[in-house]
């Protein structure tokens, strides 16, 4: 008590004089990483792996294929691995350093084969994919026998342009107000879609197109064109769409939401101004993968779509062709050309979803409410032309 | 001061349970026209999807109907697939779905663990986040281009497994081929295309990111201080992964394995293109030949009559209890394991 009352402490804010700097806090440790003696066991017992491996296959043997070659190689490798690791290290240490191991490797496994399934694409593809008329024409001019340098996809790639349009318009303001809905509204309906969403979201794509095939052209009678596509893709994308954004809504923070209703907005207002731009990244991630999806999906647009080789921009009448009905139309021919233009087709789509992951990722590498630069510059600007403003506000209206 | 001193007695009540019990108020807020439209216009969004959904279902089931009452039972135990002579069934379909899609994840299953076993315990933090891009991409590329790949690459390169595989364990029932002359290297390898095995693998590498990102999620929320005790109690690396990150996860490894399983079921125009259809039950994964509902679909969709496009719709049906009931029971089970997680950090 008596060191407040002290005169000299109370006249003015106390600063603590900068006395020898503190203490700096240690730097982290690595944990992982591999010593050196690790790496050269590493490296020894893949060496010795594969030379052994290459004896008994070409020498000792008359086993052959690569496939054997690998997996022989494979079980050499873990065996001389943990024998030159237990020279040095305890038993659990060897069972770590072989899990390891076999952990990377299931990596490396669903890593080649993704590499393999995109060269392959590429490769298979590559002639057609140089031709510049794989762009321009369409197959109407091109006979099941034409070489290369006729014929093209441009029809597939409008026609997967505006079927996935459509798709955009029907899905992202019916699939991101229904997320909403599902957030904003806590009633037992909401519940209901909810549950109802999720056990879409396990419809096979195939029943999609099945439906709108028997419903639209069976029993309605209109004939199979690009809104029947999209219909049924949209009866697809819908739940992938409304789960996603719902997932990404229910990430906005509830003070956020407090906060804007403390201040008197009324829930619509809260729910523009507050809750869906904070989720704007995550829920243009949504939307992108759904498209994504939707883009590569066959099965329900090739029971709606039909089938043409020739340029339509009307969804309203005659049959659209998409990407991936294409690859599927083109490969299921015999003749060589053709089965290298479905190639060639489907390394356009797989070029596609790549772009558009892309996208995503550019677009939802932030969690909600977290801000790009140049958003927080622009904040940063408005509130520095806040604060000027009121400071050049009369002071006589502040206290009146 | 006389009021100063009445409030220095304080009045306690004798007993409390003569109060009633403490409710919230009812906090009656005034609603706005724009609130009032827009809590009509999500409900009516929330609605419409709702009645899309349910009519996508009620209509298969009443489309089905048909088919189901003129078959009866005969409709599960039958393997044909004749419905204009009314001799049809989903035995051989369900049977070869289950099949490929059991071949799917036990190959999957393996690679997806250890894939997201290495991708939150052992890469490195710089090569992580690309790691975890490149599962992500896997699960975008259309499935069209992984049927080309399995039907022009990888089942080439796989029939040589196939024959050894029925070389040596031909003699367990599932592995046997009928037609494999292993004594004959250059025997027609026709036996051996278009497998349920074959198809089972394509369609393996289209299951395994849905399962490893469920998988890598439940690991990436093992709690840090269990790891770390594990750690500190002198376990190495593999050690804590057995005693502390698997356990915890075991809920998210079984939801994200049934999720993969129901999502490798509805798989469609991979397995159409790989497999070429029969109609009898094939236990044996090896041999050509096989079915699946979807496929079966996309074969004969177009020359359905009423009544086949009627009997169609009732395999869809059965094909959609089957991943529904798959995929609940995944979401319970990944659902459980998350909010453990939560109760625990």
């Amino acid at each position: 008590m008596s060191a407040l009352r002290d005169p000299q402490q109370q006249r003015g804010t106390f600063l603590p004089r900068p006395g020898p700097r503190p203490i700096e806090a240690p730097q982290m440790r690595s944990l992982g990483g591999m010593s050196r003696a690790d790496l050269i066991n590493l490296g020894g017992a893949m060496l010795s792996a594969v030379a052994t491996a290459l004896l008994i296959f070409g020498r000792l043997t008359s086993a052959h294929g690569p496939l054997g070659f690998v997996v022989t190689s494979w079980a050499l490798f873990l065996t001389i691995y943990g024998l030159l690791t237990s020279l040095t290290e305890s038993r659990p240490a060897v069972v770590d350093r072989l899990m390891s191991a076999v952990l990377a490797s299931a990596a490396l496994v669903a890593g080649l084969a993704l590499l393999t399934v995109v060269w392959f694409t590429l490769w298979e593809g590559r002639e057609a994919l140089t031709k510049t008329n794989l762009f321009t024409q369409d197959m109407s001019s091109a006979g099941p026998q034409d070489p290369l340098s006729i014929g093209g996809i441009k029809h597939a790639v409008i026609g997967s342009l505006i079927i996935i349009a459509i798709c955009l318009v029907l899905t992202v303001p019916l699939g991101i107000t229904t997320a909403v809905y599902l957030n904003e509204a806590r009633s037992r309906t909401a519940q209901l879609v909810r549950t109802v969403v999720d056990a879409m979201t396990a419809l096979p794509s195939i029943l999609a197109g099945l439906f709108i095939f028997a419903t639209w052209i069976l029993i309605l009678g209109f004939e199979r064109s690009g809104m029947a596509a999209a219909f049924a893709t949209s009866i697809m994308m819908l739940p992938i769409i409304i789960r996603s954004a719902d997932v990404v809504l229910r990430l906005v923070p509830g003070n956020l939401r407090e906060a804007s209703a403390a201040l008197g907005a009324p829930q619509w207002r809260s729910v523009w101004h507050v809750v869906l731009p904070t989720a704007r990244s995550g829920l243009a991630t949504a939307v992108i993968l759904g498209v994504a999806r939707g883009v590569g999906e066959t099965a329900p647009v090739l029971l709606t779509a039909g089938f043409t080789s020739t340029l339509n921009t009307n969804p309203l009448s005659g049959p659209m062709i998409t990407l991936p009905l294409a690859t599927f139309e083109f490969v299921r021919s015999p003749q060589p050309a053709m089965i290298e233009r479905g190639f060639a087709t489907a390394a356009v789509l797989m070029v596609v979803v790549l772009i558009l992951f892309a996208l995503a990722r550019l677009a939802g590498g932030r969690p909600a409410g977290t801000l790009t630069p140049r958003q927080a510059r622009r904040r940063a600007a408005r509130s520095a032309a806040d604060a000027s403003r009121m400071a050049s506000a009369p002071t006589e209206v502040l206290s009146p | 001061m006389t009021v100063v001193e009445a409030s220095t007695t304080t009045n306690l009540p004798a007993s409390t349970s003569g109060l009633p019990a403490a409710s919230p108020r009812a906090l009656d807020a005034v609603r706005g026209l724009g609130d009032k439209v827009f809590a009509r216009g999500s409900l009516a969004a929330g609605l419409t999807v709702l009645a899309i959904m349910v009519a996508v279902g009620l209509f298969l089931a009443v489309e089905a109907s048909e088919a189901l009452r003129s078959a009866g039972f005969s409709f599960i135990t039958t393997a044909e697939w004749q419905p204009d002579r009314n001799e049809f069934g989903v035995a051989s379909l369900i049977i070869g779905t289950v099949l490929i899609s059991a071949v799917a994840v036990a190959v999957a299953l393996p690679m997806a663990l250890g894939t997201a076993l290495f991708i939150t315990e052992i890469a490195p933090a710089r090569i992580r986040s690309w790691l975890i891009a490149a599962v992500d991409l896997m699960a975008a590329v259309p499935s069209v281009v992984y049927g080309l790949w399995g039907l022009f690459f990888f089942q080439g390169k796989v029939i040589s497994l196939s024959r050894w595989i029925s070389t040596w364990f031909g003699w367990i029932p599932i592995f046997r081929v009928e037609g494999a002359d292993p004594g004959n290297p250059l025997a027609n390898a026709s036996v051996f295309t278009s497998s349920t095995f074959i198809a089972g693998l394509v369609v393996s590498l289209m299951v395994m990111p849905i399962q490893c990102s469920v998988m890598r999620e439940v690991f990436s929320q093992v709690p840090g201080g269990e790891r770390e005790g594990a750690f500190a109690l002198g376990a190495t690396r593999w050690g804590m992964i057995r005693a502390v990150s698997l356990p915890f996860a075991k809920g998210g490894i079984i939801g994200g394995t049934m999720l993969g399983f129901g999502r490798a079921l509805g798989e469609t125009i991979a397995v159409y293109l790989i497999i070429s259809p029969r109609f009898d039950i094939n236990f044996h994964l090896l041999e050509a030949g096989g079915n699946s509902v979807s496929s079966l679909i996309a074969l004969r969709y177009g020359e359905a009559s009423g009544f086949g496009l009627s009997a169609l719709m009732a395999a869809g049906l059965a094909l959609f209890a089957m991943t529904l009931v798959v995929n609940f029971t995944a979401s319970g089970f990944v659902a459980r394991s998350r909010s453990g997680a939560s109760s625990e950090a």
